[in-house]
């Protein structure tokens, strides 16, 4: 009984979680007037609170009309968000799946020293990368680039950490029988490795989706020139007198993001809990 | 001829598959780690006992662990809770994509929601007001640290109650039905079975968790720009700061402080996997 009422108090928690969510996406269908009405506190306009309800009065598309018709810079953002990704996923897909199968395919000298090297590495925050990321960067001419972005994120190690423990949990058999049957390892790391290790791959897109969609230290420190940034970043600088555009290009950030994550929820959770812990 | 056979393991298959990613590892994170590890110490020690005396540091250094005691016992009591209620309740499914949505909404939209939601006249004081609690100023007084453990928290919870209940899932079924058999109520087999079994998930999760704390930057740089209210200038501030003034030997000596102590905890995460996997 008692385990029944915490459970309906989780219920009405959970909901509580989303509201803000909920706020922007009905926020954004709200007209200027009634948005700026709302917001005239914060504005300076007036003084009083801010009144914010949930649904709007009169729901429009207008913002989204406006954003997405009249606002070329917007678009200049959105595509950097895609390209940039892009790059990146498409890059890591090339570098860590077939070092992620090395990793649990072949035994070497160095080899458990190397893998904790990477970990480490995964584990660092952008802090302590900033600067040799910006050495090597500058040192190729590549800072206020959208590459200053991409190579860094292309050779995190955290994917072929993510995808080595997919690939681990591949039954040795399998690879014997495929010797056997005389496949070499690249037709094995093709036929076998990937189908089957691809939880562990799809896990790390979905993660590397979220995280890279919500990029700001890179870009903040990499980029100098507004036409490159990303949308992350972008969207901040939308000052809140403009509240019906900033609420619409948030929801446009919003819905790759949870497009992904409802699509792939299964492999993030599996991938969050490879992260964490030894299956 | 000779160099040609001296370096002919390379070309053998199972290096090909870790070639790519080890080259990029090597030029874009360990060379210009080293460079910058050398740089430290060109001034012998010098560098470092500018920064261990330096104010901002001391500051940044206390704030960040301040954070890091508050926001990091809060969120596992939270998110264990929740896991409780959750593991096996007729809505699992629902309740974890509704505790995990936030992790896939952009900061850039969140940010969005707190100026509104943490303003002066904004919706946190009106509520606090239905109390008669009276409000303040967020983002301009100490509470700001308040709004960054709540959107740590917010952010966190869901991935955190993943890691819980995938931990709870790995305890025998038996041990939990011997204590029904045995008569022991919910209360006691959670405290006398299954907590005692998580122990290992414990302290993995706390360590992940604080890995994790750092990117609470994003939240706090975007709310309240480079130089925030001081109980939320954190490290990731000071390093960002030194960054934009080219600091660079100040930034060195405590990029690599920082990394030498990243490098311990992770060091210690590997430990608690490979323990988790004997027991």
């Amino acid at each position: 009984m008692r385990l029944k009422l915490f459970r309906g108090c989780l219920f009405v928690f959970g909901i509580v979680i989303c509201l803000p969510i909920l706020a922007v996406v009905l926020g954004s269908l709200k007209s200027g007037k009634e948005l700026s009405d709302a917001l005239s506190p914060i504005i300076g306009t007036t003084g009083g609170l801010v009144r914010w309800h949930l649904l709007p009065l009169y729901p429009t598309g207008m913002h989204f009309v406006k954003l997405l018709f009249y606002t070329p810079e917007f678009f200049t953002v959105f595509w950097n968000s895609i390209k940039l990704v892009g790059c990146i996923l498409l890059g890591q897909m090339f570098v860590a799946i077939p070092a992620a199968f090395g990793f649990s395919r072949f035994s070497f000298r160095g080899k458990h020293a190397l893998f904790l090297s990477y970990v480490i590495l995964m584990l660092m925050p952008f802090s302590v990368m900033m600067l040799p990321s910006y050495l090597v960067l500058n040192g190729m001419h590549l800072m206020n680039t959208h590459w200053s972005i991409i190579l860094p994120a292309v050779f995190s190690t955290f994917p072929v950490f993510l995808m080595y423990r997919g690939f681990a949990a591949i039954p040795k058999e399998l690879y014997e029988a495929a010797k056997i049957d005389g496949a070499g390892d690249w037709q094995t790391f093709i036929r076998i490795g990937i189908p089957l290790g691809s939880p562990g791959i799809l896990s790390a897109l979905v993660l590397g989706f979220l995280e890279y969609w919500n990029m700001i230290e890179q870009p903040l420190a990499f980029l100098e020139d507004l036409s490159l940034w990303p949308l992350s970043l972008y969207l901040p600088e939308i000052d809140l007198r403009r509240a019906g555009m900033a609420l619409a290009a948030s929801v446009i950030t919003l819905i790759p993001a949870v497009f992904v994550f409802f699509m792939g929820q299964d492999y993030l959770e599996s991938g969050i809990t490879a992260s964490g812990m030894k299956e | 001829m000779k160099l040609y056979k001296k370096w002919s393991f390379i070309w053998q298959s199972k290096w090909l598959f870790l070639l790519p990613s080890m080259a990029g590892v090597f030029l874009f994170a360990l060379l210009p780690f080293g460079n910058m590890l050398i740089q430290s110490f060109s001034g012998g020690l010098m560098n470092y006992k500018t920064v261990l005396t330096n104010e901002a540091f001391h500051l940044a250094v206390k704030n960040t662990c301040r954070f890091v005691g508050v926001g990091i016992p809060l969120l596992l009591l939270l998110s264990f809770a929740a896991a409780l209620g959750i593991y096996k309740s007729k809505w699992m499914r629902f309740l974890k994509s509704v505790y995990l949505l936030p992790m896939a909404v952009p900061t850039a939209v969140v940010v969005l929601i707190w100026k509104v939601f943490f303003h002066k006249a904004g919706i946190a004081n009106q509520l606090l007001a239905v109390f008669q609690i009276e409000g303040t100023d967020w983002m301009s007084t100490n509470a700001a640290f308040a709004v960054l453990v709540i959107s740590y928290i917010w952010k966190n919870l869901g991935y955190t109650i993943i890691l819980w209940i995938a931990g709870m899932a790995a305890i025998p079924e038996s041990i939990t039905e011997a204590a029904k058999v045995d008569g022991a109520t919910q209360w006691q087999s959670v405290r006398y079975m299954i907590l005692p079994q998580l122990k290992p998930v414990f302290y993995t999760i706390t360590m992940l968790s604080f890995l994790n704390s750092f990117k609470v930057f994003r939240e706090a740089y975007l709310v309240a720009g480079a130089y925030p209210q001081k109980s939320i200038y954190l490290l990731q501030h000071l390093f960002n700061n030194w960054f934009t003034n080219l600091e660079i030997e100040k930034m060195s000596s405590a990029a690599v402080l920082l990394a030498v102590f990243f490098a311990l905890c992770s060091l210690s995460l590997r430990n608690l996997w490979e323990k988790e996997e004997v027991s």
